[in-house]
C-alpha cells in the first residue's frame, strides 16, 4: 500500500481522508511495515464501504487486514439503526466464524508423554475436511431449536456443563434468531454438520502456554506458563454460506431498488430498517447460533477424548469469540450513548475492562480475545482495552492473515514435507488431505506475532500469553 | 482447487436448472446452484452439460461421492461471489466466465 496517500495520526494509526463518494474517513490500525506490505485493494475496499449510507466513525481495518469480497477482511465498521445498512458481504459467508479456548489443567511434559495417542485419538473423534459428516443428524424441529438457542441448546442437549455458557459471548445464544428466515437449502446443509471442523483454515490445536506478558490477567483467564490449553477454530458451516449466498443476492436487488449507489456489487446490503434487512439480521442470528453451537459440540468431543487418554484433565472454557459478525451494541459517538450494528469482518470484539456484557470474574481484565495463528506458528490471548472504545467501537485483529494464495503455497510446499518439518520440531498434524496443509503452510501467512504487536502498539488490546502448537488436527 | 477433475469419475448424473436476468447472476446462480449439490450429497463433479436459452440454464452435472483417499479434497467452496464477476464474448466469439468463490 501506498502510505504517502495517508496521514499518520497515531504510532499505529494511519488515516485516509474522505472523497468522492466517501460519508467517513478510513482508519487503519497497522505498523509502517505492515502497511507497505499490505494489498492496496484494503484501503480502496476500506473506502468503498466508507461510501455506505449510515457509517458512524470511520471504516476501520485492523492490522492483518486483507483483501476480501466487498468488505476487507480484517474490516470494521458501524451503522445507524434509522439511515444506516447491514450487509451480508460485511459478515462474510462464514457467519460468526471464530476460536474458541479451552484449559485443560495439564502441564505440557504429561501432554508429550502422550502426544501421538492424543493426535490419533482427536483425529479419530473430530469429523474433519471436506465431506466429512457428524454424529448428529437434526429433524427440522430440531434445527431449528439449535437456530434459536446457540450454544445453550448444545449444553441441554448434554453436549457441555452450563458453566460453559458464561464464558461464550452472548451467554452462549444470540438474542433475535429468526430460524425462519433461514431458508431450506441452508437447513439441509446444516442437516449432519454440527460438530465438525469444517475444512481451508479451520482447525484444533492442543497449545502449550509459551509466555506470559502479563501475569496477573493471565491468572484471572487461568492461563500459566507450560501449561496446555485446546483451541478450536470453526464457524457455520453450511448453513452460514448459504445464508450468505442467499441474502448476498436478496441484498443485491435490494439495493438496486432502493437506488443505494455500490461501488462494487459485493458490498449489497440493505437499510437496517428494511423488511430483508431484518430478515438478514434474524437469519445471520440464527447462523451466530449455528456456530456456537458447533464449537460448543466439538468442544464435548474434545472432552471424550482427554477423559480417554488423560483422564486427569479438566478442561474448562476460557473465552469463546465470533470475529464475523453483525451485532447491536451500545457505544459512545462524541459524548451520547448509540446504539449501532457493528460489522466486524475477520475482526474481534474486544470490550474494555468493566464491561457489563463480561462475566464477573473476568470483567476487571476486559475480554479476553483469541487470536489463532496459522498451522505450526504462534497463537495469542489478549485483552480489550478502555481505549479501544474510541479507537474501533472495541475491536481488534483476529488472526495471522494470508499472504500469498492457495495456489501459490500449493506450488510452493509438500504438505508431505510441511508435516515431517513440522514433526521434527515436535509438532503433529493430522488431515485428511495433503495438499490442504500445503495450502495452509505456515509460510503461507503473515507473522501473526507481528499483527499482534501492532495490535497492541495500536491500543485496541494487550497481550497476555503467547500459545505454541503441539497437536494440530485440520480439516 | 478443490480436487483434480482428473481423478473423479463422472458416473453419477444430477440434473441442475437456475435462471437469472443476466449472464453474470446467472453464473453466480449456476456455482452457487453446484456449491449446493456437493455440499449436500457429498460429491465433486467432473463433467457438465449446460445449455443456456433467454436467461434460463439447464444442466446436468456428472461426478461422484467424494472419496477422500482418492479425491485429495482440499477445500470446501462456502459460496460464489461478486467478485471478479464476468461474463464476456471476444471478438474470437470465445466466451470467458471468471467469479471468485469462497473456500
Amino acid at each position: 500500500m501506498d502510505v504517502s496517500r495517508l496521514e499518520r495520526v497515531g504510532e499505529c494509526a494511519w488515516r485516509f481522508a474522505p472523497q468522492g463518494a466517501m460519508r467517513a474517513p478510513v482508519v487503519l490500525y497497522a505498523t509502517r511495515e505492515l502497511l507497505e506490505r499490505m494489498d492496496d485493494k484494503v484501503l480502496e475496499q476500506a473506502s468503498n464501504v466508507a461510501t455506505l449510507p449510515g457509517i458512524v466513525g470511520a471504516s476501520y481495518a485492523m492490522p492483518d487486514a486483507h483483501w476480501g469480497y466487498g468488505f476487507p477482511i480484517g474490516g470494521v465498521a458501524a451503522f445507524d439503526p434509522d439511515e444506516g445498512v447491514v450487509s451480508a458481504g460485511g459478515v462474510g459467508f462464514d457467519i460468526s466464524c471464530g476460536v474458541r479456548c479451552l484449559l485443560t489443567s495439564l502441564r505440557e511434559e504429561e501432554v508429550r508423554a502422550r502426544q501421538k495417542e492424543l493426535a490419533d485419538a482427536l483425529f479419530a473423534k473430530i469429523p474433519a475436511g471436506v465431506g466429512s459428516t457428524g454424529r448428529l443428524r437434526l429433524s427440522g424441529r430440531e434445527m431449528d431449536a439449535m437456530l434459536a438457542g446457540g450454544a445453550r441448546w448444545a449444553v441441554e442437549k448434554g453436549h457441555g456443563d452450563p458453566r460453559d455458557l458464561e464464558r461464550v459471548e452472548e451467554r452462549g445464544s444470540m438474542a433475535g434468531a429468526e430460524p425462519e428466515h433461514v431458508s431450506q437449502k441452508a437447513k439441509e446443509r446444516q442437516r449432519d454438520q454440527v460438530g465438525t471442523l469444517g475444512s481451508g483454515n479451520h482447525y484444533l490445536e492442543v497449545q502449550k502456554v509459551a509466555g506470559i506478558s502479563d501475569a496477573k490477567t493471565a491468572g484471572v483467564f487461568g492461563l500459566r506458563e507450560g501449561e496446555v490449553v485446546v483451541s478450536i477454530h470453526c464457524g457455520s458451516r453450511g448453513l452460514g454460506h448459504q445464508v450468505g449466498t442467499d441474502y448476498l443476492k436478496e441484498m443485491l436487488a435490494e439495493a438496486r431498488e432502493r437506488g443505494i449507489r455500490l461501488p462494487e456489487r459485493e458490498l449489497a446490503c440493505a437499510p437496517i430498517a428494511s423488511a430483508v434487512g431484518r430478515r438478514y439480521l434474524g437469519a445471520m442470528r440464527a447462523g451466530m447460533n449455528c456456530a456456537m453451537a458447533n464449537r460448543q459440540v466439538l468442544t464435548s468431543l474434545v472432552r471424550q477424548v482427554f477423559a480417554a487418554v488423560l483422564p486427569k484433565a479438566r478442561l474448562e472454557l476460557l473465552y469463546d469469540v465470533s470475529h464475523n459478525t453483525c451485532k447491536e451494541e451500545l457505544h459512545e459517538v462524541a459524548g451520547t450513548m448509540r446504539r449501532l450494528f457493528v460489522h466486524r469482518k475477520g475482526a474481534t470484539r474486544a470490550f474494555g475492562p468493566g464491561h457489563a456484557e463480561l462475566p464477573e470474574d473476568l470483567r476487571p481484565e476486559g475480554q479476553p480475545v483469541l487470536i489463532g495463528g496459522s498451522m505450526g506458528t504462534s497463537s495469542w490471548v489478549l485483552a480489550g482495552t478502555a481505549e479501544g472504545e474510541r479507537l474501533a467501537f472495541s475491536s481488534a485483529c483476529h488472526g495471522a492473515g494470508r499472504d500469498m494464495s492457495r495456489t501459490e503455497a500449493a506450488r510452493r510446499w509438500n504438505g508431505r514435507d510441511v508435516l515431517r518439518d513440522l514433526e521434527a520440531r515436535g509438532i503433529l498434524i493430522r488431515s485428511p488431505s495433503p495438499r490442504g496443509i500445503a495450502e495452509e503452510a505456515p509460510g503461507a501467512y503473515k507473522d501473526v506475532s507481528e499483527v499482534v504487536e501492532a495490535t497492541e502498539r495500536a491500543g485496541l488490546a494487550r497481550k497476555v500469553a503467547r500459545l505454541e502448537p503441539l497437536v494440530c488436527v485440520k480439516g | 482447487m478443490v480436487a483434480d477433475p482428473a481423478r473423479v469419475k463422472p458416473e453419477q448424473e444430477v440434473a441442475i436448472e437456475c435462471s437469472a436476468h443476466d449472464h453474470e447472476l446467472l453464473l453466480l446462480e449456476w456455482l452457487d446452484a453446484l456449491i449446493y449439490e456437493m455440499a449436500t450429497r457429498r460429491m465433486l463433479f467432473s463433467r457438465f452439460d449446460v445449455a443456456i436459452e433467454e436467461g434460463r440454464l439447464r444442466a446436468r452435472a456428472f461426478g461422484e461421492t467424494v472419496d477422500v483417499a482418492r479425491h485429495q479434497p482440499a477445500v470446501e467452496v462456502k459460496g460464489a461471489t461478486c467478485t471478479e464477476l464476468s461474463v464476456t464474448r471476444g471478438e474470437d466469439g470465445v466466451w470467458s466466465a471468471q467469479c471468485v468463490v469462497d473456500v
